[in-house]
């Protein structure tokens, strides 16, 4: 039996993912100011590793990581508005790649999991 | 409290401080002008001690494993000890102006002969010193088989490198160069794609090299070079790009200007307003940004919600001097800020 990550596609599927994921995050009104004077690039290598970490795959991300990197946003204004947002974008994204429905719920679960840690609480 | 020996002397560093700025507080001069870890003017080789891995960022791999680093951004441990093994000094070229020539009212031609072998990429940048150490980066405009650098000088008020070259610098002048750096450069393969090539102010020698580099290298994609200013005085050698668009069917040429007036073949308008208009869709092209910083992000955050690939944006955003006043700054650049 293969893993979660595995049949997603596994590094490769993240390469592919991370720019269409990226770019949806950042046409969207609704959270695109978070992502204002950030280093794209760096942007994108976290958001390569955030998807390989609820994908299933090899990170080294700690609740703790994700409480710290997301403490600045918190304090100006980030709630569960703006982490649904992005959690359709990551759905919408699985899909557009093409990966089956059930995996994508898996996906969305572990991402969830993570929820609490994201919005400090 | 930290501190770093220099000359055989030792001198402390307050917490939080840079190398160079105490060195710099404590009267020994560095090269320096970007101050942020970018233009690579303050380039010093450790001895002994950790540097910090910061204080190496962007750095060849080269430069890191002989102990190089960058004195603006290292900060040393409280209590550690650093002992500086002298400048970048080994690895400045000597070279001298050759000529020096107005392409418009404030942005001179500045050609230099290195007198020993620099190697470089057309559209890297380089740190040019004047004999007494003042040290500003520009990005070269000239290809490695024409012998000589070419660089575009911008006069800016109280430019203390670009008002010497303006006013007091002859051919024949000894300066030395240093580097070069930065990833704004073409790379041969995929002859076919198209490019897009976008810079503001002086961002036009980088981007002036790089379309000749393309072409000669038989680059048969179109390639696009828009090249943005205030007002028509700011924009220099547009009968020479209008030749040379004239001689290749593929390369369009369109300047641009916020205020003046229409006609001309010079559009009127926001530089990203006619890259918008000209390429609607720019999926699978390369790009290449320079100049003017809130220009450089915003259009390489356009042109990556249009489509392009990050990998395939190469920006390289020109940052003030530190050593200048707010705003008056000479140009040193962020390769790619967003490295």
């Amino acid at each position: 039996m293969s893993t979660l990550f595995e049949q997603i596609g596994g590094a490769k599927a993240m390469d592919a993912a991370v720019e269409l994921f990226y770019r949806r995050v950042l046409s969207d009104d609704r959270i695109s100011r978070f992502f204002d004077g950030v280093d794209m690039e760096r942007q994108s290598a976290k958001q390569k590793a955030f998807l390989t970490m609820v994908c299933g795959g090899p990170n080294s991300y700690t609740g703790l990581d994700m409480r710290k990197g997301h403490a600045h946003l918190v304090k100006s204004g980030l709630n569960d508005t703006h982490f649904n947002a992005v959690a359709e974008h990551l759905g919408g994204t699985l899909e557009e790649l093409g990966v089956a429905k059930p995996l994508i719920q898996q996906v969305l679960q572990a991402a969830e999991s993570m929820r609490a840690d994201i919005l400090n609480r | 409290m930290s501190r770093v020996s220099y000359q055989a002397q030792w001198y402390p560093l307050e917490p939080e401080e840079s190398v160079l700025d105490g060195l710099l507080r404590q009267g020994i001069p560095v090269p320096h002008a970007c101050k942020a870890g970018v233009c690579q003017s303050c380039l010093m080789r450790a001895a002994r001690g950790a540097v910090p891995e910061k204080a190496q960022a962007g750095l060849k791999e080269t430069l890191k494993a002989r102990n190089y680093f960058l004195a603006c951004s290292c900060r040393p441990e409280p209590g550690a000890e650093l002992e500086l093994a002298g400048d970048a000094d080994e690895l400045r070229v000597p070279a001298r102006l050759e000529s020096l020539e107005r392409l418009s009212q404030d942005v001179l031609r500045v050609r230099l002969r290195p007198e020993m072998p620099f190697e470089y990429r057309t559209g890297q940048y380089l740190t040019l010193l004047r004999a007494d150490g003042l040290a500003r980066s520009y990005s070269v405009a000239s290809l490695p088989r024409e012998g000589v650098l070419e660089l575009h000088v911008r006069l800016l008020p109280g430019g203390a490198m670009s008002g010497w070259l303006h006013a007091e610098a002859r051919p024949g002048d000894a300066v030395r160069v240093q580097g070069p750096a930065g990833e704004c450069f073409y790379v041969p393969g995929r002859p076919e794609q198209p490019l897009l090539l976008a810079g503001t102010g002086t961002g036009l020698a980088p981007l002036y090299g790089i379309v000749r580099d393309a072409l000669e290298a038989g680059h048969t994609g179109p390639l696009w070079l828009f090249h943005g200013a205030r007002d028509p005085r700011g924009l220099y050698l547009v009968e020479e790009l209008r030749e040379l668009a004239a001689r290749h069917s593929n390369l369009h040429y369109r300047p641009s200007v916020l205020e003046g007036r229409l006609g001309e073949g010079i559009h009127v308008g926001a530089l990203d307003a006619l890259i918008r208009e000209v390429c609607p869709k720019p999926v699978g092209w390369r790009a290449f940004l320079c100049g003017n910083p809130d220009l450089v992000l915003s259009l390489r955050k356009k042109l990556f919600l249009a489509g392009l690939s990050l990998k395939d944006i190469h920006a390289d955003a020109f940052l003030p001097s530190a050593s200048r006043p707010e705003g008056a700054g000479a140009t040193t650049r962020a390769s790619d800020a967003s490295r």
